[in-house]
């Protein structure tokens, strides 16, 4: 098969399944708990009663907010798939598992970007932050990927459950917030804290955050972003190995 | 047009296996150009693993598998393009609509989405769907869901086209509805391979039929050829009015094997004629009316039987 006819069957391949996970994932219960209603909640619970400085959080909320939302669809997917039998058809198609996990990955990351967008124009309006689009738009394509790939990587055990899956992923996900200079600023973490934030992918967007609205950084931009980038790289090839080997377990 | 000598699948000395467990063992068969192959074989026998191997979804550990003469292995988008697959546990999307789902099959064929639209409108309209086209396939019943899993699989217009179990658990109409538009693709050219337990199905449909048992093929030929190798299976079906004790008929030697379905006897015998005057004197003797007599000639279901049931006895 010639080269150009390859790409042009991966290409579509991604496209077309991220518009079916658009299509299907969006609306379910799980996307909409676990990615809208729990960074809401973890919002409410931080800030309620406390006389915080919003101006000051803000950023850190942003990312927690991309984090829950870009890694909410990808742990829904392949089980869901499983569990319905729509996944032994989906791989039927003349597609790979790698347009599979990219369709995946790239559906929630939209999902991600949006709900992003809708809460940084409201955080816009409300502050009067002088940003830096370029580092924060880069920020958040990257981010979303990353958390995206993420999310993917954690649907990849072989359970027929969604609801497995989307236990397994708040186990996992719940500590990289907690380890992640979102609630307490990197400056004032002592410790092993100090240590295990830089374990956490949502800090280098934190740090990117904090110097797009706030021009203050702790880390060098180009470590958040590299480290952005080698946790992608790292989310994406373990999504490959894993879907790979667990790909006909649970249908 | 059907060549007889253009083999569209060719699978060469396959082999998986899962942990110790041999599923598919050294297969080796041949599919033509345009005939409707059936794949027999009891639960557990291979079935699934062989179709899942030949669709490009499963890596078979050793062997080799053609499809239109493209090595699977080394290319399986090129050969997915070439076929429809309806999985055995595959399903549509519930919460898409009936020709939501065709289309989503069609663009990853790369098909323009007004041929699409047109293509997606017409199978709804064979598939007698066109009404519920803008429906969720949530509401649809088994048989209406099954038969918008074969219009996704045929919106490409496959040159093969694999079924995997595609009628059970399906009403009567369904079941008719699925072999008609599957012999309708056969006859605009189609090479369809059929996996089933159904072996009425299987006679029905398939052209040729390979057996498979315990992962390995234990026949492949023509059905009307496979029971002529079982000619001494033939069979007397007897009801008489009264329930009789089997071991009387035993007696006379002339039975190897008796079946009792429901009021009635099948006893299979290599000499139908003796065994007929056996059971008329039979029935005097014991003041019975008979009720049926038929002599039977080997089924299909028969030599499937026998081909699976010595490989068991012989394991």
């Amino acid at each position: 098969m010639q080269i150009r006819e390859m790409n042009a069957h991966f290409f579509r391949g991604v496209i077309v399944t991220t518009e079916k996970n658009i299509r299907i994932y969006y609306t379910k219960a799980p996307v909409m708990i676990f990615g809208l209603l729990f960074p809401l909640f973890m919002f409410l619970s931080f800030y309620l009663g406390r006389e915080l400085d919003l101006y000051l959080f803000f950023p850190g909320l942003l990312a927690m907010s991309l984090f829950f939302t870009a890694s909410s669809v990808g742990p829904l997917i392949t089980p869901w798939e499983k569990q319905a039998g729509t996944y032994e058809r989906l791989l039927s198609f003349p597609v790979s598992i790698n347009t599979i996990i990219l369709g995946d990955i790239l559906a929630g990351m939209v999902f991600g970007i949006i709900i992003n967008m809708i809460v940084l124009i409201v955080g816009l309006i409300i502050f009067n932050y002088s940003i830096n689009i370029f580092f924060l738009l880069f920020g958040v394509l990257l981010a979303s990927f990353c958390f995206s790939s993420l999310g993917v990587l954690l649907a990849s055990p072989s359970v027929r459950s969604p609801s497995h899956i989307m236990m397994f992923s708040s186990l996992i996900r719940f500590p990289l917030i907690f380890i992640s200079g979102i609630f307490v600023p990197l400056e004032n973490l002592q410790g092993t804290g100090r240590v295990l934030v830089y374990f956490s992918p949502i800090t280098y967007l934190v740090d990117i955050f904090n110097l797009s609205f706030r021009g203050k950084s702790h880390i060098p931009l180009i470590i958040d972003f590299t480290m952005l980038f080698v946790f992608s790289v790292i989310f994406v090839s373990l999504s490959n190995i894993f879907h790979k080997r667990n790909l006909m377990k649970g249908l | 047009m059907k060549k007889e000598n253009n083999k569209v699948i060719k699978v060469s000395e396959l082999t998986k296996r899962f942990g110790n467990i041999i599923a598919v063992n050294h297969v080796t068969f041949s599919v033509n150009e345009g005939e409707i192959f059936g794949f027999l074989g009891p639960n557990g026998a291979g079935k699934t693993t062989t179709i899942r191997m030949l669709t490009g979804l499963l890596t078979p550990d050793s062997g080799d598998i053609s499809i239109e003469g493209i090595n699977i292995k080394r290319n399986p988008i090129k050969a997915k393009t070439k076929m429809g697959v309806i999985p055995e546990t595959g399903n549509i999307y519930v919460d898409l609509t009936a020709k939501q789902n065709i289309i989503l099959a069609g663009r990853f064929y790369g098909i323009f989405m007004r041929e699409l639209n047109k293509r997606a409108d017409r199978l709804l309209e064979q598939f007698g769907l066109y009404e519920r086209k803008d429906n969720l396939v949530r509401t649809f019943s088994k048989g209406m869901k099954q038969r918008i899993n074969i219009a996704s699989a045929i919106v490409h217009d496959p040159d093969i086209l694999f079924l995997d179990e595609p009628t059970p658990g399906l009403d009567v109409q369904s079941q008719r509805l699925i072999r008609n538009i599957i012999t309708q693709m056969n006859q605009r050219g189609t090479t369809i391979f059929l996996t089933t337990h159904n072996i009425e199905e299987a006679n029905l449909l398939c052209e040729r039929v390979g057996i498979i048992n315990k992962g390995e093929i234990v026949a492949v030929d023509r059905p009307e050829k496979l029971r002529r190798t079982f000619e001494a299976t033939q069979s007397v079906e007897i009801s008489f009015n009264k329930s009789i004790n089997g071991d009387l008929i035993e007696k006379s030697n002339l039975v190897n094997r008796t079946e009792k379905l429901g009021d009635k006897w099948k006893l299979y015998t290599d000499n139908p004629d003796k065994l007929v005057k056996y059971l008329v004197k039979f029935a005097q003797d014991q003041d019975l009316i008979i009720v049926s007599m038929e002599i039977c000639r080997a089924s299909l279901e028969d030599v499937f039987v026998r081909f699976t049931e010595s490989k068991i006895h012989a394991n």
